[in-house]
């Protein structure tokens, strides 16, 4: 549990909170007590004061009735404990208590001690010295006491009775004892207000910023943590809802981002792939069928032609014959879908393309009460396309969109205009040479989807081969060597045995030597040797710029495609039509646009509709 | 070099030979096979076979090996490529390589037959041509050349360039040659489109053999010459001019050029 951000969080807050207020209420407490044991103790002084001065008359006098009366009614006042004086020697002469009168009294007494601690009697103490507080049982409240000297004067030792001696300088004293019980009561009830206090200001505390950790960080990190963890078992299309303008809900935005990314990234990249084995595997599969069905063409043909007066044979075997050009057919069409020849491309205008694709579907489009809204660019660039191929694109995805839109009516919407792109990222190395001009692309090891480039190292006594990613900025790079790189390590041709090193010239970042590759009529590509650098360098590309691109949205208002369709609507024989379609629609699409180096993506919401966005690079790489 | 037989099939399907070998003993013709790319450029380096069927995907090599071996040894045979992997490509480049014609498997017995026919009918030409030159008789008697600035696909089609951009489509002459009289042709429609080296139109002869004729550019029909339509035999009078058949808007011109052979090259 204290795991949790949020409980360290409300525990630092309240680890200092109460800190703050014990030092506060220590200090508190402390001074409030002292004060209220000064008035006490100032209030005892003052009353042994009185005692003294209205008994002095009596004393005088030496009527001892009296004086004991007077101290009699000062004692019955509450509070006030105990009023007794005592003589030189420690005899109680008067007290409020008249069971401890004529009693002797320790020197060692709480009430003596104070003068008495010397070895000879102090005469003249101050008031803190007078004053002491004590427990009479440990378990009883505490009292405070107060001894006043009486001095003696003139008067006394000139007094008719003669009772004290003029060499005498203290009589005796007056001790007067108050219960602290109140005060020690106020005292506590002022600490154990204190201590409530402190107790209910950090629960609110712990309780106010526990509220505020988990609406701003637990359960949008939590959130965050769930996507992570469904990105990371292979859920590219899961995306966090709004988490608004914070740094979290910037993260949860730049997250969605990111996985969004990743998915298209993941899926142009798995779509090469596929298309590229479905393509070798049509082929083969074409040929390997393409012979046994020529036998059995000739074959029922000849027969056909030796057969020709006799009428019933002639009809089966025509149906032979019919049906085994059927599958020439359909071979044909397997092979034509599976080639998906380089596009004969020409110049021309995108919005053009799209009139003519909307011409063709006109009728649909009109039956199915859709609404077409054209938000087109009239400035487009002209652009190098196969004009067939994207406008059979442009069709597709219109009858699907019919389709999604169904027979209550709907919008589509075609978008056209213009954007940059940056290429770092995207630009692939289609071509690289060795000084000798062998080609050091490798068909057979690919990194994401494309041919990477190989190039032989010598360390030492070993060799092998790296192969490195072909995509500019990507940095995907193979070494899989099983010997350690030695400084001296060299990369060459595996061709020739060329060195593929540029001379004079290290990685700015960390001076390993840096290898170079003619892309044959777009420059030098520059990328350091060392397995854990990133630095690389393709002039050609970099001084192009950011590259432009047309793109076109079209969206519709249909029934959408569920999350988990999502990602398979590009894969061949993948439908949602059930009979009616044969799948292979959006991938002969996605093959179009991938032969024109462009790039389809999809994004949909069930019941709201779907869009498709493709991008064409204004400029063709031959 | 002796001729043993009519026509030598290449091939590394037991089936597809055996087939052959049925196919053109209906016409007569006789056959040797060879399995693979090796024995049959021992046979053609022993033995002259006039008619050569010859599959591309051979599991030593592709067919265009024996094309080339033919050219280096100068050896006229008539050579028909077939392949079960059809591509536009290999069509295209069988005929720029000199074959005469290009048949995708499964093929029926009148395409390959018919085929055939024209092979040995080229073959007839060739000959009467080369004893003719030994007399020093003018060759144009026994077919027109297309003119210069024309461009064609094999032996078959050609294709000529107009100033608008255009490209009228036309059947050469001695493809007309290797057939019988022109009875009837079966055209595309206007706004259709054709590609180059599949076929897009068929021509059916007064002995009922149907020849298709592989396009020599890939585009779009703007317009269908009408007289052909109601006059056949236009093409066979005037195969240059008058009878061209479809006027193209091309789709990539410049780059489909390389496989066709200028008219005015000698080379057949």
């Amino acid at each position: 549990m204290f795991k949790k951000i949020g409980f360290r969080l409300i525990f630092a807050v309240a680890l200092t909170s109460l800190s703050i207020i014990g030092v506060f209420a220590y200090f508190n407490v402390q001074t409030h007590s002292r004060s209220l044991l000064l008035e006490v103790e100032r209030h005892a002084n003052q009353l042994g004061e009185t005692v003294i001065s209205s008994t002095r008359f009596d004393m005088m006098l030496n009527q001892r009735d009296r004086i004991q009366q007077v101290i009699n009614s000062i004692g019955t006042q509450p509070q006030i404990r105990d009023v007794r004086i005592l003589n030189k020697v420690g005899e109680v002469i008067y007290s409020s208590d008249s069971t401890t009168i004529n009693r002797m009294v320790d020197k060692k007494a709480e009430s003596c001690y104070a003068c008495h601690s010397a070895n000879e009697p102090l005469e003249k103490i101050s008031i803190t010295e007078r004053t002491r507080i004590y427990r009479l049982h440990p378990d009883s409240s505490r009292v405070i006491g107060i001894i006043t000297p009486i001095y003696n004067e003139k008067s006394c030792w000139q007094a008719d009775c003669h009772a004290h001696p003029k060499n005498q300088k203290v009589l005796g004293v007056l001790d007067v004892t108050i219960s602290l019980a109140d005060v020690d009561q106020t005292i506590q009830k002022s600490e154990l207000e204190i201590v409530v206090f402190a107790i209910v200001a950090i629960l609110g505390v712990g309780l106010l910023i526990g509220f505020f950790v988990r609406r701003w960080v637990s359960t949008p990190v939590n959130n965050l943590l769930g996507a992570t963890n469904q990105v990371s078992m292979g859920n590219l299309n899961y995306s966090i809802k709004d988490m608004g303008d914070d740094e979290i809900g910037k993260l949860a935005h730049s997250f969605n981002n990111m996985t969004k990314k990743l998915s298209e990234a993941r899926m142009q990249l798995f779509q090469s792939d596929k298309m590229a084995s479905l393509g070798r595997l049509a082929a083969g599969v074409a040929h390997e069928i393409n012979n046994p069905l020529t036998g059995v063409l000739t074959y029922s043909s000849f027969l056909l032609k030796r057969t020709k007066d006799n009428a019933e044979f002639q009809d089966d075997l025509k149906v032979i014959v019919r049906e085994t050009l059927r599958c020439r057919e359909i071979v044909k069409s397997l092979l034509d879908f599976a080639r998906q020849t380089v596009p004969k491309k020409n110049n021309a205008d995108i919005n053009e393309i799209i009139d003519k694709a909307v011409s063709v579907i006109e009728n649909q489009l009109v039956l199915n009460k859709v609404k077409l809204i054209k938000e087109v660019d009239k400035y487009l660039p002209k652009i190098t396309v196969d004009a067939n191929q994207i406008q059979q694109v442009f069709i597709n995805l219109f009858v699907n969109a019919a389709d999604a839109i169904g027979e209550n009516g709907g919008t589509l919407t075609v978008l056209t205009h213009q954007i940059s792109l940056s290429p770092y990222g995207l630009a692939q190395i289609k071509k690289a040479a060795c000084p000798k001009r062998h080609s050091l692309i490798d068909n057979e090891f690919k990194i994401g989807g494309f041919p990477s480039i190989k190039v032989k190292v010598l360390s030492e006594n070993n060799e092998g081969i790296i192969h490195l990613d072909p995509v500019y900025g990507k940095h995907r790079n193979e070494y899989n060597l099983i010997f350690p790189l030695t400084k001296d390590a060299k990369f060459v041709c595996p061709d020739c045995s060329s060195s593929l090193i540029l001379q004079d010239k290290t990685c700015p970042d960390c001076g390993s030597p840096v290898l170079v590759f003619d892309t044959s009529g777009q420059g030098l590509y520059e990328v350091c040797t060392s397995e854990k650098n990133n630095w690389e360098r393709w002039e050609f590309v970099d001084s192009a710029g950011l590259s432009e691109y047309i793109e076109i949205k079209i969206s519709d208002t249909g029934a959408g495609i569920n999350n988990e369709d999502l990602p398979k609507i590009f894969e061949p024989f993948f439908s949602t039509k059930g009979q009616k379609g044969t799948g292979l629609g959006l991938a002969v699409i996605w093959g179009i646009i991938d032969n024109h180096n462009g790039t389809i993506t999809v994004e949909s919401e069930v019941g709201k509709g779907t869009t498709f966005v493709i991008r064409l690079p204004l400029t063709q790489q031959r | 070099m002796s001729v043993t037989a009519d026509i030598l099939v290449i091939d590394d399907e037991p089936v597809v030979e055996d087939a052959v070998i049925k196919i053109c003993a209906l016409d007569n013709y006789s056959v040797e096979v060879a399995a693979n790319v090796k024995s049959a450029i021992e046979k053609i380096s022993k033995n002259y076979y006039p008619i050569i069927v010859c599959d591309i995907m051979m599991p030593d090599g592709d067919g265009f090996k024996v094309l080339e071996e033919l050219h280096n040894r100068n050896i006229d045979s008539s050579v028909i490529m077939t392949t079960g992997y059809s591509t536009v490509e290999n069509a295209v480049n069988s005929l720029y390589m000199g074959a005469i014609d290009f048949i995708p498997k499964p093929f029926t017995v009148d395409e390959l037959l018919n085929s055939v026919f024209r092979a040995n009918r080229y073959q007839q030409i060739k000959n009467r041509q080369k004893s003719f030159s030994m007399q020093n008789a003018d060759r144009e008697l026994l077919y027109v050349n297309c003119p210069v600035r024309y461009l064609r696909l094999g032996y078959a089609s050609w294709m000529f360039e107009e100033r608008d951009g255009s490209v009228l489509i036309g059947v050469c002459d001695l493809f007309l040659k290797t057939i019988e009289t022109v009875k009837s042709i079966e055209l595309s429609d206007h706004d259709e489109e054709i590609n180059q080296g599949i076929s897009c139109l068929s021509i059916t002869a007064t002995d009922e053999r149907t020849h298709k004729m592989l396009s020599p550019i890939s585009g779009r029909i703007v317009e269908v010459n009408q007289n052909i339509k109601t006059n056949p035999s236009l093409i066979e009078k005037d195969p240059y001019f008058e009878g061209w058949i479809y006027r193209v808007i091309p789709a990539d011109i410049e780059y489909e050029k390389k496989h066709l052979i200028m008219c005015s090259s000698e080379l057949l």
